[in-house]
Formats: structure tokens, C-alpha cells, sequence
């Protein structure tokens, strides 16, 4: 393949379309390159966002062929069919211009998440013990990039935009890895149900299809956390159990 | 008055990488109203990057490391250039800032014990890097960026600071724009701490994102401060060099930490040649001793693989100009042959080192648990930067100025070991907010100067006023990208550094002529053109201290003058602004030695 045809969606808040460019390949390009190429040689002012161009700073989410992927991390000869190579912004949030979008809600989300409370460390040098298999389970969940392809593709927020009401898969992938930290006391149960909107989640997985660090998003962190809220809602021993005992459901 | 918004706050931090970040969370827990400004999203800092781990001496794998031999590995590694007071200061708190990132929610790979694992590295005699497979950076930032949004500290994201604000001689805020629209904002402050990382973007090959444009270096240095060291810069030896579209990504030391071995095309292991005789004591003699050493026995020596990354990446390009090179002129680095030694190699390594092996099978197509990877020198790191007072972090010549982390002059000397720089973040990342905040508690009083801003507002908008030149922003970030790689690389000498310079005073002319398409909303033609300020002054500096140093130590490698002379060894390169306006460049004397450290790296040898 010696170059391919890009139609790379240009625009801003009020208006936008898709512009044509034909980009020369080298041997392995993904499709950040193309897109750094048409910036440097035919559009200075083509705007998108990168940084490690490895996978490992989830700067880079797009919509290719109208899939959310990566750029950086999407080889050019994997997305070439016949037509051309479709690049536009992640649908979900507000457009800034071109390829950027405004996701500074998701920060808002995760700064209103509780916060975290270490309890007594076990040894005098202020350390904690905790064994690989206490830690595997929320690392896990700490792969994340924050790239919010998830977020770009669940229903709840691109198709009914509850942002009000719904944290949103990233945000339940963050309270699992607190939740299951060994050393941490927060209980987020009560405000993943009440607040972050964790029932509204339906387990259709989208979410864990994107994921571009293969974290079983709906598996592994939010069908547990929904358990822990419905255990904590329906069964009042255990409710009974936690005044008088404390916690019980933690780790 | 500015028709600008403008943003008070007591200490300003420039930068969101771990440096940036650690100071902030000490200057507001000093309880002094902070601002983070940096020019990508949080989070995304190169700290996210870092791989293989972060050094702390605690000794949880081999309980016979301290800080006294964290301490003489430094200075040895850093061929005893470095500020010995910030190598002392960062071995001996390093292990309490590795465990206060676990009480902030960091989950670092464990021991059996239950204890922070601690893997080996190059130059390290001990495995001493706290680490999460390969991926420690994502948990560093992540860990400090949660815990940061609780403390009460305004972010601005995607600002980019164009100059510092000075009263006096003082640094009291900057300059910058919003990259989402191309709006000014002038911050005003009582102490400024910078943390804006690298400056590799001056190089073609590279490990390091956009961002590494060396803005804090430049920012610093046309504010008055002294720059130091500034010819060490880190070839890492490790880069992938196939296909073109990934040259220079980085390729963690973790994979030679966790048993990856060099070959040339003869399939011969050529690292055991020529061991530096510093080292020679502490080096393998025979393959069977270093995997040893990889797989935890403490009687064994390192296997020369692990050696510092000068000396590994001079080895690599020795291989290729005398034709044992790789197809695409690189060496082999080979993890997959451990399956003759464990079993279950496969699990091991995507356990070990799972980006390095997603990042080799998406973008080169290579299973790296069944074959070779092919690597080559990449530009990584600066071991130079802003000097600055050891214990304070601040400015050697501008009040109110603190600096940590990459922009820092002084920890590594003339070459850093591999881990050294996350302990290095949080160490003085801490210091400066917590003397950023003193030094605004303590100096209340400040002006800024009107005519100041106007003049920086000029100057942002002059290649937007100019409009589409005829060559473009990123032809010229192009053309001495190119030139530095050629000119100013790892094989350096007096022609090549002089010709270097005049390339760089010729592109500096056409950078005043050069002019950017489009409006101000989210122009990278913009703000590459902008950049070229940067990138232009830190390639200055690293030519002419290159030119300065007639030897080769660490990083820096004189084709004229190959070997190291003890008498380079007594001072630093200092470069600064003069009085009219251009570079000058000066020796300045290491301080002396205090006999308690000379006892120690000559105990620990
Ligand atoms: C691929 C890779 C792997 C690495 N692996 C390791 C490792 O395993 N161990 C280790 O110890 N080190 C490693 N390093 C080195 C280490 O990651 C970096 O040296 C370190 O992260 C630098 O941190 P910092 O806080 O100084 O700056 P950075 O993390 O680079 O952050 C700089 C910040 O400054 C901001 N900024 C810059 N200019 C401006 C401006 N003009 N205006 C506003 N903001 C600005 C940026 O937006 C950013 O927020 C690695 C580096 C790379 C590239
Ligand atoms: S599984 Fe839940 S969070 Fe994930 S996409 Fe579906 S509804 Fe959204
Ligand atoms: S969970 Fe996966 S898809 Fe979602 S933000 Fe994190 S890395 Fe991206
Ligand atoms: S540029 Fe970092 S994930 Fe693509």
C-alpha cells in the first residue's frame, strides 16, 4: 500500500465536515501518523490530541471507520477497505475543534468520587502488608489510560447523555480499584448507587469491547460493585452486621 | 491594567508530570493557595510513560542496599558530576516517598513478604525499583493526579506558558495561552516552581512526547536562570527502530532487568567485550553468572547488559558501524530465550512486561515471547537543566524561581541511572512546593509589570499576524530536529558542534520570519512556531557546552577527544544569558566533597 485516501472530520462547535486528504504511507504507519503527516505538509491547523503515541496515555481516542479506537495504536493497513479511511472526533462529548474534544466532564465526575482513607499501616516504617494476590484485582483496574473510549460508547451517556445522573464506565472501573484497595476504608457503595448512577448500567458491555487495555470492565468491576450495592440494599442482616461491626464487604 | 484574565495564586507550579504534581500537593498542604498549569490534559504528563520503575533504596529484595549505596550508584553512574548533595538528599528519602505513594493508593507489585517488589536496573548494584510490570509511570502519575484533585488545587489544563514574569530579579508569574481557544492568561505569583519535563522533541529520534520541547529549560534560561550540564544528554540504548512510523519508542530496561540479552546479527552477545574498567569489579563474567544475578542470587554480578546506558548504547552503534548491525541498523534484544531456562516463559513475560509485549505485537508485529525485538539508541532523557540550591530547589540566580524534576540541573550528573528520575520527581518535587510555599509565606510584596505582558502578547501573536509562510513551523522543527540528531548526537566533535551552532543562529533567522495558518483555536501550526523558541535555545545550550567539554564522559562522546581526562572532572558547564543578549558559557567548580560521602563511595567502590 503506498497511500491511502483519509476523510478526517474538520469543524468546530457550530459546523463541521469531513475533508479529503491523500496521505503517502510508510511500512507500519498507524493512523496517528497519517494525521501528523496532513498536519505537517497540507493542514498546520488540523488539530488533535497525542502524547506517547504507544497506547499509554489515552490522549488519542477517535472514531476510525466509526469505530472508537486509539490512533496511535490502529495500524493504517488494518483499517484500509476500499473506500476511504474515516477519522472524527469521539461522538459523546462536545466538539473543540476537529479531532478535540471537551471531556473535562469526566474530571468533574472523578473528583467528586470519595476520596480515599488509608487505615494503620502493619509495619513501623509506615508500610503496608499486602500480598500480590490482595493487589492483582485493583491493578487491574489501574491499567486504565483514561483514553474515555468506554465512556464514548456506553448508551446511558452517548444515546440518553445522563451525565447527571451517571458516572459512566471509567468512573465504576476507578471506584472498583478504591473499593477493592487492601489499605482503604472509604465505603463509595452508598454513592455509587445514589449518586454515580451504578443501576442504570444494563451489563450490554460495550464498554469492555473498546477498552484499548483489555480491562473486563462490566466482568470484573461493575457487575461486582452492583452485587455489593444490592447485597447492601436488600439483606438487612448484612446491613445490621456493618452498624455494629463495621465493614464487611471490603476487599 | 491587561484586558487578560489573570489568576493569583501563592505558588504556581508549570508542569503536571510527577515533579509538578508533588509539588503542588506539599505547597497546598503547606496550606498556600496553588495553581498547576500544564499544556496537556492531567494525566497525560510524560511520567505516564515511565515503564521500568522508580529507584528507592528499601531494601526489600536484598536487605544488604541503603541509601549509602544508593548514594555512591548515583555518583558513580553519574561520573561524579552531580550535585553530591541532591544524590545524598534523593537516596536517603526516596524510600519514604515510594511508601507514601502507597497511602495515596498506589499498589506496587509485591514480595512474598507482602513488601514492595524491587526489580534490577541498570547501574544499580541492588534491585532497588519499586515498580508495577511495566508500567510504574501510569501508576505514579495516576496515583499523585487522585490524590492531588482532594487538595484543593486550581488546574488549568491545556495552557501553555510562553514566559516568565519577573520584579526584579525576582520570577513572580507567567505568560501563557489557553490551547483550546488562543486566549492569554497572566498568573500571577509569590513563588513559581517549574516541573515541564524534557526537552528530547529537539532531536528527530526520540522517546519523548510533543511535549518535550524543553520550554522550562528556555523559559528559565530568558528569565535569568543558570542552566547546568547541559551537554549530558541520555541516548537511551533501547529504542524501536521498525517500522519507521514507531523509530525511537521506547523499549523499557525492565526487558534486561528481567533477563533480555543483546546479540548482534553473528548471534554473538557483545556486550561481554569492553567492560568499563569502573565497572569491571562488579560485571558478570559468563552468561550463566548473569542470569544468576537476573534471577535474584546474591552472589552473583550483573550481567553487562545492565550496564549504564552510555556505555550500552555506545556499544550498539559500535556493532552497527562495524557491520554486525541488525537489518534496519539496531541491535537484537532477545527476552524470548529464557524459555530455555523457566517454564511457562511466555506467562512470565506478558506478566513481566505486558506493554512491551502489546506495544511490540500492535505496532511491529512481533512476538516478543518468541522472537527478538530490534532496538536502537533513542534521545530520552536530559540530564542537564536549571541549577538550582540543593536542598531548596530554587534558582542559583532568580528568587522566587524553584525548579524539579527533568528541568533540574544537578541529581545525575553526566548520565542517569535508569529509575532515577521517578524517585527524583517525587524527592524534589516535594522539596520545591515545600520551599515555594516558605518563600511566598515570606515574600508577600511583588508588582508585574504591564509593559512585560504586552511585550509577551506581541510576541505569541507575531507568527499568527504573519500568516501561512512560505516555509512552514514544522519544516523548521524538522530541519533541526535533523540537525541536532546528525550534528549533536552520541558521537560528537568540534566541526560537527560548531557547524551545529551556525545551523542553529540560521534557523533562529528564519524562525523570526516563520508564520502560522488559521485562527487561534487549537493551532498546532501555531504553536509549533511558538515552540521553536524553545527548541532553539536548549539546542544551543547542549552544542555549545558539547564544544566546552573536550572529553568523553557519560552521554557525552567526543569522536576528537575519546577518552575521559581527570581534569574535566572538577567543574560543571554553566550556561546563562549575558549581558547582550547571547549565550555565554562557564566552568564552575564542584564544591568539595564532604569526607562523610568520600568514605562512602570509596567503601562501596
Ligand atoms: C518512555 C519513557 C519511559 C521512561 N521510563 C522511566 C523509568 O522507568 N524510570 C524512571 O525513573 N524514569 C523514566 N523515564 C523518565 C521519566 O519518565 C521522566 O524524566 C519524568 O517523567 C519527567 O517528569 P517531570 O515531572 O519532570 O515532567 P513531565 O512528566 O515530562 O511533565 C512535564 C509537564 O510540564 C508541562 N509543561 C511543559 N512545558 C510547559 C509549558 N510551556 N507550559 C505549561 N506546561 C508545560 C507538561 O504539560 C507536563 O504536564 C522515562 C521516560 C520516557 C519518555
Ligand atoms: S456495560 Fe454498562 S457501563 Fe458498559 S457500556 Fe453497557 S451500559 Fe454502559
Ligand atoms: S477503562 Fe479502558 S476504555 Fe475506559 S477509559 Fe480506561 S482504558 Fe479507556
Ligand atoms: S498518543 Fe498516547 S495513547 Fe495514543
Amino acid at each position: 500500500m503506498k497511500s491511502a485516501t483519509f476523510k478526517v472530520w474538520r469543524g468546530d462547535r457550530e459546523a463541521g465536515d469531513f475533508q479529503t486528504y491523500e496521505v503517502e504511507l510508510e511500512p507500519g504507519y498507524v493512523v496517528l501518523d497519517a494525521i501528523h503527516k496532513i498536519q505537517a505538509e497540507q493542514a498546520n491547523d488540523l488539530a488533535c490530541r497525542w502524547n506517547c503515541k504507544a497506547g499509554k496515555c489515552g490522549s488519542c481516542s477517535a472514531e476510525i471507520n466509526g469505530s472508537p479506537r486509539l490512533m496511535c495504536m490502529t495500524r493504517v493497513e488494518d483499517v484500509a477497505g476500499n473506500g476511504p479511511i474515516t477519522v472524527e472526533p469521539m461522538r459523546t462529548f462536545p466538539v473543540i475543534k476537529d479531532l478535540v474534544t471537551d471531556v473535562s466532564w469526566n474530571y468533574e465526575v472523578k473528583a467528586s468520587i470519595q476520596k480515599m482513607t488509608p487505615r494503620e499501616p502493619d509495619f513501623e516504617d509506615g508500610s503496608w502488608k499486602m500480598h500480590q494476590y490482595d493487589v492483582e484485582r485493583p491493578q487491574e483496574f489501574r491499567k486504565c489510560i483514561e483514553c474515555f473510549l468506554c465512556q464514548n460508547v456506553c448508551h446511558v451517556l452517548r444515546d440518553h447523555q445522563m451525565h447527571g445522573e451517571f458516572a459512566g464506565p471509567r468512573h465504576f472501573v476507578f471506584a472498583a480499584q478504591a473499593e477493592m484497595n487492601p489499605i482503604d476504608l472509604t465505603d463509595r457503595i452508598p454513592q455509587l448507587r445514589e449518586e454515580l448512577g451504578i443501576g442504570y448500567c444494563n451489563i450490554t458491555k460495550c464498554c469492555t469491547k473498546v477498552c484499548p487495555e483489555s480491562i473486563t470492565i462490566t466482568d470484573n468491576a461493575i457487575i461486582p460493585l452492583k452485587e455489593r450495592v444490592v447485597d447492601r440494599s436488600y439483606d438487612p442482616l448484612t446491613k445490621l452486621v456493618r452498624r455494629i461491626f463495621g465493614r464487611s464487604d471490603k476487599g | 491594567m491587561s484586558d487578560y484574565p489573570e489568576f493569583e495564586h501563592d505558588v504556581l507550579v508549570i508542569g503536571a508530570g510527577g515533579a509538578g504534581l508533588r509539588a503542588a500537593i506539599e505547597a497546598a498542604a503547606q496550606g498556600v493557595r496553588v495553581g498547576l498549569v500544564c499544556k496537556s490534559l492531567l494525566g497525560k504528563a510524560h511520567t505516564v510513560m515511565a515503564e521500568g520503575g522508580m529507584a528507592a533504596a528499601m531494601g526489600n529484595v536484598d536487605d544488604r542496599d541503603g541509601w549509602r549505596t544508593h548514594f555512591a550508584d548515583t555518583m558513580r553512574g553519574g561520573q561524579y558530576l552531580n550535585s553530591w548533595r541532591m544524590a545524598e538528599l534523593h537516596a536517603k528519602e526516596s524510600p519514604e516517598r515510594a511508601r507514601e505513594l502507597e497511602s495515596w493508593g498506589a499498589l506496587f507489585d509485591r514480595t512474598p513478604e507482602g513488601r514492595i517488589l524491587q526489580r534490577n536496573f541498570g547501574g544499580h548494584k541492588y534491585p532497588r525499583l519499586a515498580h508495577v510490570g511495566d508500567r510504574t509511570g501510569l501508576e505514579m502519575i495516576r496515583t499523585l493526579q487522585d490524590h492531588g484533585i482532594h487538595q484543593g488545587i486550581d488546574v488549568h489544563m491545556e495552557v501553555t506558558v510562553t514566559r516568565l514574569l519577573k520584579d526584579g530579579d525576582r520570577c513572580v508569574g507567567a505568560f501563557g495561552y489557553d490551547r483550546e481557544q488562543g486566549r492569554f492568561r497572566v498568573f500571577k505569583a509569590k513563588a513559581v516552581v517549574l516541573s515541564t519535563g524534557g526537552l528530547g522533541r529537539a532531536y528527530l529520534v526520540t522517546s519523548n512526547s510533543w511535549e518535550g520541547t524543553g520550554d522550562g529549560h528556555s523559559l528559565a534560561y530568558h528569565a535569568g536562570a543558570e542552566l547546568r550540564d547541559m551537554e549530558f544528554i541520555q541516548f537511551h540504548p533501547t529504542g524501536m527502530i521498525w517500522p519507521p512510523s514507531v523509530r525511537g519508542i521506547l523499549v523499557t530496561e525492565g526487558v534486561r532487568g528481567e533477563g533480555g540479552i543483546l546479540k548482534n546479527n553473528k548471534g554473538d552477545r557483545f556486550m561481554f567485550r569492553d567492560i568499563p574498567p569502573l565497572y569491571v569489579e562488579q560485571t558478570a563474567d559468563t552468561p550463566e553468572e548473569g542470569w544468576r544475578y537476573v534471577t535474584g542470587d546474591r552472589e552473583a554480578r550483573r550481567p553487562p547488559e545492565l550496564l549504564t546506558r552510555d556505555h550500552v548504547a555506545r556499544k550498539i552503534v559500535k556493532e552497527v558501524q562495524e557491520g554486525r548491525g541488525s537489518p534496519h541498523g539496531g541491535a537484537f534484544l532477545d527476552i524470548a530465550w529464557i524459555k530455555e531456562r523457566i517454564k511457562d516463559s511466555e506467562a512470565h513475560i506478558k506478566k513481566k512486561l505486558p506493554s512491551m509485549y502489546h506495544q511490540f505485537k500492535e505496532l511491529a508485529g512481533i512476538d516478543i515471547t518468541k522472537e527478538p525485538m530490534e532496538v536502537g539508541p533513542t534521545t530520552h532523557y536530559a540530564m542537564g537543566g536549571v541549577a538550582v540550591d540543593p536542598d531548596t530547589q530554587m534558582s542559583t540566580t532568580v528568587p522566587g524561581l524553584f525548579a524539579a524534576g527533568e528541568v533540574a540541573g544537578g541529581l545525575h550528573g553526566a548520565n542517569r541511572l535508569g529509575g532515577n528520575s521517578l524517585s527524583d520527581l517525587v524527592v524534589f518535587g516535594k522539596r520545591a512546593g515545600e520551599h515555594a510555599a516558605k518563600f511566598a509565606r515570606d515574600n508577600p510584596q511583588y508588582a508585574i509589570s504591564e509593559p512585560e505582558i504586552e511585550a509577551a502578547a506581541g510576541e505569541a501573536l507575531a507568527p499568527l499576524e504573519r500568516g501561512v509562510s512560505q516555509v512552514g513551523p514544522f519544516q523548521l522543527q524538522f530541519e533541526l530536529q535533523t540537525m541536532m540528531q546528525d550534528q549533536v548526537g552520541i558521537a560528537r566533535d568540534e566541526g560537527l558542534l560548531t557547524k551545529a551552532l551556525d545551523g542553529i543562529r540560521r534557523i533562529r533567522d528564519a524562525v523570526s520570519e516563520v508564520g502560522a495558518g488559521g485562527n487561534r483555536w487549537y493551532n498546532p501550526g501555531w504553536h509549533t512556531a511558538l515552540d521553536m523558541k524553545h527548541l532553539l535555545t536548549v539546542s544551543e545550550a547542549i552544542a555549545l557546552s558539547a564544544r566546552e567539554r573536550k572529553e568523553s564522559r557519560g552521554a557525552h562522546s567526543r569522536l576528537d577527544h575519546p577518552d575521559k581526562d581527570a581534569k574535566w572532572s572538577t567543574f560543571n558547564m554553566i550556561v546563562r544569558k549575558g549581558p547582550e543578549g547571547g549565550m555565554v558559557i562557564e566552568r564552575r567548580d564542584i564544591p568539595p566533597l564532604p569526607q562523610e560521602l568520600a568514605d562512602i563511595i570509596e567503601e562501596e567502590g
